[in-house]
């Protein structure tokens, strides 16, 4: 129930900050709550819109996939190699830190125009944090759960599915949950800046038109999915933490 | 039979029965000879016999965990050898069991799924571990709790759990480092009244580290008493128990005598770690 109480809070709060800035700039550049909910409604009913919606679903569900079962898997293979994790930490953090979309060119020239593009800019924004995560979680994991595992005889393999994995769980979640978010971020800012199709595109695309009502319905849409994505994953996190 | 035949075979049952031997085991951590080099142990030698309960006492840092850990054959020493059954230790054998210092159990599952855990990567058959892990939950005590999960239980119970973890695997050797060290007293006496239960059902060879110098006296056939670092064995003293022993013995007149040795020997040790700090 709570998990569901605080996205509804921030969207109340959002909501009412946005009615009272619109009454406050008072022209047509920023559409009302009500405008924009009406512009959605009719966005739903979109042929064109639902094309775009779809591209971007596919691109995020790839992104999100690829970028945790890699993520988790590169955190629990730098976790377990000490001296790789103490070389790889600074790096991963130092790549992260760059600004990504000055490597968006790059992204394009190996990838091409199509949805892989797009799929690797999400990518890049989901996977390192939990890789990051995953990697300190193992740093951090009490040293006597693996000696146990090895004097039980546990091959790496089954150390790592079987001791590792659960041990550090509720970490990996939590760093999945971040990884989705970015995901979504990432592929949204690929569709903006080479892409015909997809959300991110659509928003660009109206507002070079000065369509203020159809840029603030998409990003409207788009705040209530990553709201309920992160909902799920949050009660996931509970869950597991019994 | 010829004289030198007698001679062999008593040779080789005297092998059969050193189930352990080190022999000038030191241990060393960083590279020997640089400043930040620590000499935790050692030279050691040392031989246990097939089956008995031999105990460690020394001041703290001595260097009694990396003893256990050579053992163990999770740390290779430095110098010197260490053999298991006559076969040199070269990661962990098959057939050692451990119980850590601190409390190993998984959180994640519950205490049946715990016990179960080695049996399971195994290999083992379902119906030999339900049989096995209905056996060791029982024998220690945690029939009431198998459901449960570690975060559910004391911190007693905990260590009961993983001492049945080890327990269910058959070691041929046990090793428990200080694995009282958070109980009570009383609650510690009676875990010494199941160790020594234990250790009589499975006749596995036990080698046990305490802090405790009653617990060490109590329960031992031999206890060997540890330098300050880099821990040597100072004195190893033979306690003459018969097998069939329990608590009780505290009040034993023998037992006194014991333990006023073993801090005899202790003493000067503990203060000189005082002293350093
Ligand atoms: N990985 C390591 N690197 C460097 N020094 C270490 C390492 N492990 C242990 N030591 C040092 O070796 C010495 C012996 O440590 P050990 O844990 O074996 O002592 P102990 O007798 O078990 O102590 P306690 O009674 O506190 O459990 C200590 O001085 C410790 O600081
Ligand atoms: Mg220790």
């Amino acid at each position: 129930m709570k998990s569901v109480l605080g996205p509804a809070a921030v969207l109340a709060v959002l909501l009412l900050a946005w009615e009272v800035l619109h009454l406050a700039v008072a022209n047509t550049g920023l559409p009302s709550p009500l405008a924009t909910l009406m512009q959605l409604v009719v966005l739903l009913g979109e042929a064109e819109f639902w094309a775009h919606a779809s591209q971007t679903a596919q691109a995020f569900a790839a992104a999100v996939v690829l970028s945790t079962v890699g993520g988790i898997a590169l955190g629990i293979l730098l976790g377990m190699n000490r001296t790789a994790g103490t070389v790889s930490e600074p790096i991963l953090v130092n790549l992260y830190s760059l600004p990504k979309v000055t490597l968006y060119p790059v992204v394009l020239l190996i990838f091409g125009l199509g949805i892989s593009a797009r799929i690797a800019f999400g990518i890049m924004h989901g996977m390192i944090p939990l890789t990051l995560f995953t990697m300190n979680a193992i740093l951090q994991m009490k040293p006597v759960y693996r000696r146990s595992a090895a004097v039980m005889g546990l091959t790496p393999w089954q150390t790592s599915v079987s001791v590792v994995l659960p041990a550090i769980l509720p970490e990996v979640i939590t760093g999945a949950r971040l990884g989705v978010s970015l995901c979504l971020l990432g592929v949204l800012i690929g569709e903006m800046f080479a892409s015909r199709n997809g959300l991110g595109y659509m928003v660009m695309h109206a507002m070079e038109r000065g369509d203020m009502p159809t840029v603030l319905a998409v990003a409207l849409l788009l705040a209530i999915v990553a709201l309920l994505v992160n909902a799920a994953l949050l009660a996931l996190d509970r869950a597991w933490r019994h | 039979m010829t004289v030198a035949a007698l001679a062999e075979v008593a040779d080789v049952s005297a092998v059969e029965d050193r189930h352990v031997r080190l022999a000038g085991v030191t241990r060393v951590f960083g590279r020997p000879g640089t400043p930040k080099s620590v000499h935790a142990l050692g030279p050691i030698d040392l031989d246990l016999r097939r089956g008995e309960f031999f105990s460690v006492v020394g001041p703290s840092g001595c260097g009694k965990s990396t003893l256990l850990d050579v053992l163990a054959g999770l740390s290779k020493p430095t110098e010197g050898t260490a053999e298991f059954e006559g076969r040199p230790i070269d990661g962990v054998p098959a057939g050692v069991g451990v119980v850590f210092q601190e409390d190993a159990s998984f959180p994640w599952l519950t205490v049946a799924d715990n016990v179960a855990f080695g049996l399971r990567r195994a290999g083992v058959d379902a119906a030999e571990i339900a049989r096995r892990v209905d056996y060791a939950v029982g024998f220690m005590g945690l029939k009431a709790f198998a459901g449960a999960y570690p975060a559910q239980l004391s911190g007693g119970m905990r260590q009961r759990v993983c001492i049945a973890r080890t327990l269910v695997m058959q070691p041929r050797l046990i090793l428990l480092d200080e694995p009282f060290g958070a109980l009570d007293q009383q609650t510690r006496l009676l875990m010494g009244d199941e160790l020594l239960r234990l250790w009589r059902e499975t006749s596995a060879t036990v080698l046990l580290i305490t802090h405790a110098l009653d617990e060490a006296a109590m329960l031992s056939d031999r206890v060997g008493v540890m330098s300050a670092r880099p821990g040597v064995f100072i004195d190893v003293v033979e306690t003459g128990w018969e097998v069939e022993r329990d608590s009780r013995i505290v009040s034993h007149h023998r037992f006194g005598d014991i333990t006023g040795r073993l801090w005899e020997k202790l003493r000067t040790e503990s203060l000189k770690h005082l002293r350093d700090g």
